[in-house]
């Protein structure tokens, strides 16, 4: 899960994490009385959204006075920014951090990850912040330092002079910085995080060691435990189809083609749509009911992949284990039965029940195009896509 | 013979009397020699009572004690699970294959952290399970779609692994074992391990290897297999259309930093000699034509 800059801001000052003094804001109003009661000349102007990039898309302004402050609010504020993560379409500002400027000397890169291949917290360091980090590991991989961290001795403070000397840091501002990283990796554990990154992190010229930007990526699977992390979810980040689809425990993600997909398990969700483009289609989606999924699920999950206005075909595969062929066959008919089916529908169906399934099908009396394997019934969807355009 | 399980193995079941534990733990005592694999089941608060005749016993310490059971299968919702793979692990099993899906990543990195030096050896999480087919069946997977025979199945998937499966089936080449590893980002044994174990096992003759999107787990097996593997290995990647930073399901299938991708994976593969198909419907076929030189 993610979470804007700002709530992120506010996590770190929990753990001593340094930050410039900011406040959030909605309106143009607001952003004005936040810019006087910091006080002041220099402010900078953030949109707020869960993309990075904002800087480069026009999406954070420096401001010198208040009425720059409130010419920045209004461009900023209900702007589609349009950076590299967020696609063509761009994301609609709703929200602003305006912040005290901050007398900059140098920046550095800060990220913490889970390192998957060691199994271990890794901390990633380097002289080259406000960069892109993919763009520096690729070009000059000797300028990111790696700390791999024990999860029972912790970030310890040899290792974190090492790696902020490594990077730069002067040694007058090594204590400082000692603090910040102590608190990064508190805040990434505690909070159960799957990413943190601190870019760009600032020597200041009084020698204070600042967070000016913060991006975390929560754990979902841990959430359970993290009430004061899920108030931060912002439902207007998301796609409302994704949304849509976590409150029936489906596990949806939209995609640019025209075939909507609905399978039983995430790897056979993603080879199915591998399948399809293989025989020259394009996948609407990547859906995945689940081990259990009950007819209401897969009713859901049509409708889902229904309001997709540039649906032309639906396929579904299935590979019964734990779910049963009839089960899924029955959902099948109701569904499309509730929902009047308005697109060509291929059904691959295997494993346990399997015939029954087919029957049930069969004997539905529905335009259901039955695919007899993966390579069959893929073929079959493509075929049904291009001929409904 | 076969990998890690055979029909002599003794198994212990942590989470057996929840719903979830029920419902596998009577498939699996149904398959091939499962009634007399099955032996005890691990509930502090159920000690002493049955299910399905199985006696439960308030720890994994006092299982192993009581039936000589060496391995143990884990259904432990998520919040509790990691400290039951970690209670497996004190208690000295050989094995432990933990099923449950959605443990939070940091209590995996303490359970994995805890386990170094430790004999046991850990499968998943979020992880079908494995079978040594017509023997033992460990898990959630469909048992009839498995048939014994000389081919080794390595997955990250479930569903996806029970496709390659069933198409082997099909064509009348049996498994020797099939493991699933699981999707989530720390787990236990890699592809590269079980690709170990199936290049030392005498009755296995290839092996199917099936990934997907995230990590660098398929190219380190891949290397590994280049300078070390007497037996053809067949690869299939899923997540060739999936884009980066989207997680695809499993908490461990995402393509980010610029890693992960599966093309990357499959041209590593290729390089290393594996036999790669970019058609899932195509693995039994391709491993049947390997076969046949």
């Amino acid at each position: 899960m993610k979470i804007h800059e700002y709530q992120g801001k506010e996590i770190l000052r929990q753990f001593e994490v340094p930050t410039p003094r900011g406040m959030a804001c909605f309106t143009v109003n607001e952003a004005v009385a936040a810019a006087q009661q910091l006080g002041g000349a220099v402010w900078v102007v953030k949109a707020q959204i869960h993309a990075g990039g904002r800087g480069k898309g026009g999406g954070v302004k420096v401001a010198r006075s208040i009425e720059e402050v409130r010419g920045a609010a209004q461009q900023i504020l209900g702007m589609h920014l349009v950076t590299h993560q967020t696609g063509q379409d761009g994301q609609v500002v709703r929200r602003l951090l305006i912040e005290e400027g901050a007398q900059i000397v140098s920046e550095y890169y800060l990220g913490m990850v889970i390192d998957r291949s060691k199994q271990r917290v890794a901390l990633l360091a380097s002289s080259e912040g406000g960069m892109e980090v993919e763009e520096v590991a690729s070009r000059t991989p000797e300028k990111i330092h790696k700390v791999w961290i024990d999860p029972v001795a912790g970030l310890t403070d040899a290792a974190a002079d090492d790696v902020s000397r490594k990077i730069g840091i002067p040694t007058a501002a090594l204590a400082n910085a000692r603090t910040v990283l102590h608190g990064l990796y508190r805040a990434f554990v505690e909070k159960d995080a799957m990413l943190a990154e601190i870019n760009p992190l600032v020597l200041t010229a009084d020698g204070r060691v600042l967070a000016l930007d913060a991006k975390f990526n929560f754990d979902s699977n841990a959430l359970y435990r993290h009430p004061e992390i899920v108030a931060y979810r912002d439902l207007d980040e998301e796609d409302p189809a994704e949304i849509e689809a976590s409150k029936f425990d489906l596990s949806y993600i939209s995609l640019d083609g025209d075939i909507g997909c609905l399978v039983n398990g995430a790897g056979l969700a993603m080879a199915t749509m591998d399948i399809i483009k293989l025989y020259g289609g394009s996948p609407a989606n990547f859906l995945d009911v689940g081990g259990g999924a009950s007819k209401e699920k897969v009713t859901e999950a049509f409708k889902l992949m229904l309001k997709n206005p540039k649906l032309k075909a639906i396929l579904v595969n299935i590979f019964g284990g734990i779910m049963k062929c009839d089960v899924i066959a029955e959902g099948v008919v109701a569904a499309a039965r509730e929902v009047h089916l308005s697109v060509p529908l291929v059904v691959r169906l295997e494993g346990t029940n399997v015939e029954l399934g087919k029957k049930i099908l069969a004997e539905s009396g529905l335009p259901i195009i039955s695919g007899n394997d993966m390579a069959d019934a893929a073929q079959k969807v493509v075929a049904a896509a291009k001929g409904s355009q | 013979m076969s990998i890690l399980i055979g029909k002599n193995t003794r198994v212990m079941t942590q989470g057996m009397t929840g719903k979830v534990g029920q419902f596998h733990t009577v498939n699996c005592k149904a398959y091939a020699n499962g009634m007399n694999c099955f032996v005890a089941g691990v509930n502090p608060k159920k000690a002493g009572e049955q299910f399905e005749g199985i006696p439960v016993y308030a720890s994994v310490l006092d299982a192993k004690a009581a039936t000589g059971a060496t391995v143990s299968v884990i259904y432990v919702p998520p919040s509790g699970a990691a400290a039951a793979i970690d209670e497996a692990v004190d208690a000295e099993l050989d094995l432990v294959i933990c099923i449950t899906e959605g443990i939070p990543v940091h209590d995996m990195l303490h359970t994995r952290y805890r386990m170094q030096g430790k004999k046991t050896l850990l499968i998943g999480p979020n992880c079908p399970g494995l079978i040594t087919p017509e023997e033992i069946k460990i898990g959630i997977m469909p048992g009839h779609i498995h048939k014994k025979g000389r081919i080794g199945v390595v997955s990250r998937s479930g569903t996806l692994t029970y496709e390659a499966v069933g198409q082997l089936t099909a064509l009348g080449l049996g498994q020797s074992s099939c493991v699933g590893i699981g999707g989530d980002p720390i787990n236990g044994l890699k592809h590269q391990d079980v690709m170990k174990l199936f290049n030392d096992d005498p009755d296995t003759d290839a092996v199917i290897m099936v990934g997907e999107i995230g990590g660098s787990d398929e190219e380190e097996c891949a290397r590994w297999i280049k300078g070390n593997m007497r037996k053809p290995v067949v690869g299939f990647i899923a997540g060739v259309t999936a884009p980066p930073g989207k997680r695809m399901g499993h908490a461990g299938a995402i393509i980010s930093g610029g890693q992960g991708g599966a093309n990357e994976k499959l041209a590593v593969m290729e390089e290393c000699g594996i036999h790669i198909t970019r058609n899932p419907a195509e693995m039994g076929r391709l491993m049947q034509k390997v076969l046949k030189g």
